[in-house]
């Protein structure tokens, strides 16, 4: 039979119980050690690696080749503007991206039909692009605007619902370090930094919210009252939601990485760099550190938040001497 | 038995309630359809990156410290419309996002509407202050004599006053052959302005703006009605003002009309070129004019065009101009659909592992859904002009996730409930009411990323934000008219409430629990002492809240 579903069993009555609120030092430490890595190594590498979109210049795709040189594109090129830089890659089986810097009007058209002859294509199966330099940034800007108010009325809203601010503060504390430890395997990595990367960014926000808000709302109903219990402290009362809700949080991002992981396994595969892939790799990352940051520091904090509070320092102290 | 029946009825009633939703959106379009309305579908159209075609977007480009008019860049939008429904292209979408115009053009335009919808030129009118061949000249007979009279100030706008000792030079200098303008430059309004002809062919000092395109309301070419009323052979451009521009107008033409040439001529620029510079031949107060001259048909047409489609109330760059090609947008199209199928078939498999027949619930929730968000994309497709972009099916995918939470969380309260010891009928009831609230506050975050990103963010982002913003919605939807109820439904049958092992709900087997009746709650032995009797306390404790409660009901229902 089902051993999960044992296993949950288990973990809700509190026979089996994996005390996360005990050991939060060490997954504080852990946290530590990841944020500096995720600013340090990035910092050491030189920075992201922007994409065209924030670099600006002109891009073509030749689709259906049957060609696989990469130095015929570089050749294609250079015969319409001599020793500029070209960036080549294969996307997928039969599509090659050609990266140059901005070109004008008449020299993009030459090169098009220049690519499209050497790759013996239709001139129609050569898409040209071309990227101001401000197009990413223009983007980033107001994702930045955006993700600030989103945060500002996310906090408003859990206050409100929760009736507390610290619940806020945990949430927001461990949503800041989903952000910087996506971003930094970004950086680290070296994997390229587009439009569609920021969007699967912006995602991780509202999905790591998300995740969170459901592990709190136990929290809550555990902690109702909790001060006038003579069984158990509110940092137990924490843990058991955690332990409670540990099949959920496993089974929903299960649930939830699945449909992303066929994104990034077709989007890497099959179509190479483009909006699938960016989107799904930042969510992929996102979706994981999100899902390990509600149980193993949100929550934790939270606890620490609060127990110090004199009515459950009070409370604790008495279900301790009955125990002892 | 009454209980039993109101909650067949209750749960009846959502599913009807749900069926008219969905029945409700596919009639009106069916009946839109039917009746002749050419945009009603249900094939939800798809955006550029996977139908192929080319996308331009504009900034605008302003002086630096003034500030671009939300109205300003609206009138912009619907010129260019304008101007790239005169080339005949169909299916075209333009767009703002902030300040920035997108332009969609199916397929590959030719270059002449690429040409038209790029020149987003900013028309002016300045009245000339000197005129001469587009070469390198001198003014004057010895030389570089000074243009300026005297060093008072300049009095109106056709003082030649203006002309400052540098601007002088400047204009000397101007040749015309030589590229003498940057891209996307912008003059100041309120100074004078050196420039050649659109054609190359004179060069002008041209005093401050005296109206822009915003005072001009139309421009047509016709032909000049003779004195006597009789239509003669001769073209020309009639130009209409609004009341301000007429106002303006009037004005101008006062002082220009005494005076001698070139300052009795009138120029109009487009991004800084002269293309027509008339010579006032009255003063004219009623807010139209008539440019006559060397024009035919043909080149009056195309100076209409200008005056009209060129008047533009900002000038704009080009951003970005991006060419899809249709081959690789229905690849893209067609990778998306994959990897939402085997998104799809994972998550029915995972949940078949996790939740055994009551898969069955989850699969059922998500087809549901998945119409919803199928018909309701083809509504905002017709009613909103709604297109599908890559990063919108990208939305979509992830809302598999996301949705299918809303039944985990469910059912794991379900589970909870049962642990507790509670039939599965009670269970389903007791686990709704605390799981709705959850269900309620986590979409309601969710929404207000979507929200927030929607209305703050631009482009790609929007489109993402939107699905995510929209399956959110119906996911609440799914969850309170279909999930709920069925699982009401369900939880009658024999199969479910007997705890089948199949049934994803039994619990029997399991080593800590067993319900071993109503209200009842056995321990199993194997744990320890201490904790058995903090988890039997932990339960006695939430017995008295909610079980009482849900044993006497039970002992109704019997």
């Amino acid at each position: 039979m089902s051993r999960f579903s044992d296993f949950g069993n288990q973990l809700y009555s509190g026979e089996k119980s994996i005390d996360f609120i005990g050991r939060r030092k060490i997954f504080y430490t852990i946290a530590a050690v990841m944020l500096a890595l995720a600013v340090l190594i990035p910092a050491a590498r030189g920075g992201f690696n922007f994409g065209i979109e924030f670099r600006g210049g002109s891009e073509y795709r030749v689709s259906a080749s049957s060609v696989e040189s990469t130095t015929a594109a570089v050749d294609a090129v250079h015969s319409v503007k001599p020793e500029v830089q070209v960036n080549v890659t294969r996307i997928g089986n039969d599509t090659i991206r050609v990266q140059t810097p901005t070109l004008d009007e008449d020299q993009s058209e030459k090169v098009r039909l220049a690519l499209a002859k050497s790759y013996k294509v239709k001139d129609s199966d050569v898409a040209s692009s071309f990227i101001g330099p401000n197009w990413g940034a223009d983007i980033t800007n107001k994702a930045i605007s955006g993700l600030i108010t989103f945060v500002v009325l996310a906090a408003i809203l859990m206050a409100l619902y929760f009736r507390t601010l610290k619940m806020s503060a945990a949430a927001l504390l461990a949503l800041l370090h989903d952000l910087v430890i996506t971003a930094g395997i970004y950086g680290a990595l070296g994997f390229e930094v587009t439009p569609a990367a920021v969007i699967g960014f912006l995602t991780i926000l509202g999905y790591s919210l998300y995740d969170t808000v459901v592990v709190f709302d136990k929290i809550r109903e555990n902690t109702l009252e909790v001060e006038f219990s003579e069984t158990s402290t509110f940092a137990e009362r924490v843990n058991l939601a955690i332990n409670q809700t540990l099949v959920r949080s496993i089974n929903t991002s299960v649930v939830a990485v699945l449909p992303v992981a066929a994104i990034l396994f077709i989007g890497a595969f099959v179509l190479g760099a483009g909006t699938l892939r960016d989107i799904s790799l930042a969510l992929f990352i996102g979706i994981v550190v999100g899902t390990y940051s509600t149980i193993f520091i949100a929550a934790p904090f939270y606890s620490h938040l609060r127990e110090g509070e004199a009515k459950y320092v009070k409370a604790a102290k008495k279900v301790l001497a009955k125990r002892a | 038995m009454s209980e039993r029946n109101g909650i067949t009825k209750a749960a009846t009633k959502s599913l009807v309630w749900l069926l008219i939703l969905m029945f409700g959106i596919v009639g009106v379009i069916g009946l839109n359809k039917l009746f002749g309305e050419q945009k009603a579908t249900f094939v939800p159209n798809l955006a550029l990156d996977l139908s192929g075609g080319t996308q331009i977007i504009l900034t605008p480009v302003v002086e630096e410290g003034k500030q671009v008019l939300p109205e300003q860049v609206n009138q912009a939008v619907s010129i260019i419309r304008q101007r790239v429904d005169s080339t005949g292209v169909s299916e075209s979408q333009i767009n703002t996002s902030g300040n920035n115009i997108v332009v969609s053009i199916p397929g590959t335009p030719d270059k002449n509407t690429l040409a038209l919808i790029k020149s987003s030129a900013k028309l002016e009118f300045r009245a000339v202050l000197v005129a001469s061949a587009g070469t390198k000249t001198t003014v004057g007979k010895d030389g570089s004599k000074p243009i300026k009279t005297s060093t008072a100030k300049p009095t109106d706008k056709s003082d030649l006053n203006q002309v400052s000792a540098d601007l002088q030079k400047k204009y000397e200098k101007l040749d015309c052959a030589k590229s003498f303008r940057k891209p996307g430059q912008v003059d100041p309004e309120d100074k004078p302005l050196v420039t050649c002809s659109k054609d190359l062919t004179e060069k002008y000092i041209l005093g401050p703006v005296e109206l822009n395109g915003n005072d001009l309301s139309n421009a047509q070419a016709g032909t000049v009605t003779g004195a006597n009323g009789a239509v003669t052979n001769d073209w020309a451009v009639n130009l209409s003002f609004n009341a301000a521009g007429g106002d303006k107008f009037g004005t101008v033409t006062q002082r220009l009309f005494p005076l001698t040439e070139p300052r009795n001529r009138f120029a109009v620029t487009i991004d800084g070129y002269v293309i027509t510079a008339p010579t006032t031949q009255a003063v004219i107060t009623g807010g139209t004019a008539q440019i006559t001259g060397n024009f035919d048909q043909k080149s009056a047409s195309v100076l209409s065009d200008q005056l009209k489609y060129g008047a533009l109330p900002i000038s704009f760059t080009v951003q970005s101009q991006e060419n899809i090609s249709a081959t690789l947008g229905s690849e893209q199209l067609q990778a998306g659909l994959l990897a939402g199928l085997i998104g799809l078939i994972l998550v029915v498999g995972y949940s078949i592992f996790q939740y055994r027949s009551l898969a069955v619930l989850t699969v059922g929730s998500l087809t549901i859904a998945a119409i919803l968000t199928y018909i309701m994309i083809a509504l905002l497709t017709w009613r909103q002009d709604y297109r599908l972009s890559l990063s919108g099916i990208a939305g979509l995918i992830v809302a598999i996730g996301i949705t299918a939470d809303s039944f985990i969380v469910y059912f794991e309260r379900v589970r909870d409930e049962l642990r507790e010891g509670k039939p599965l009928n009670v269970a389903v009831e007791a686990g709704w009411n605390r799981a709705k609230r959850t269900i309620l506050v986590s979409d309601a975050v969710s929404l207000l990323a979507a929200g927030t990103l929607f209305v703050l963010t631009v482009g790609n982002v929007k489109g993402f934000a939107f699905t995510l913003g929209l399956t959110t919605l119906i996911d609440l939807a799914v969850v309170w008219l279909f999930t709920y109820p069925t699982f009401r439904l369900m939880a009658q049958t024999k199969f479910f409430s007997s705890g089948h092992k199949w049934s994803g709900l039994e619990l029997r087997e399991s080593t800590g629990f067993g319900y071993t009746g109503r209200g009842q709650f056995r321990v199993a032995p194997q744990v320890s002492s201490g904790k058995a009797a903090k988890a039997s306390k932990e339960a006695e404790r939430r017995q008295t809240i909610a079980e009482r409660k849900a044993s006497s009901t039970q002992e109704e229902t019997n």
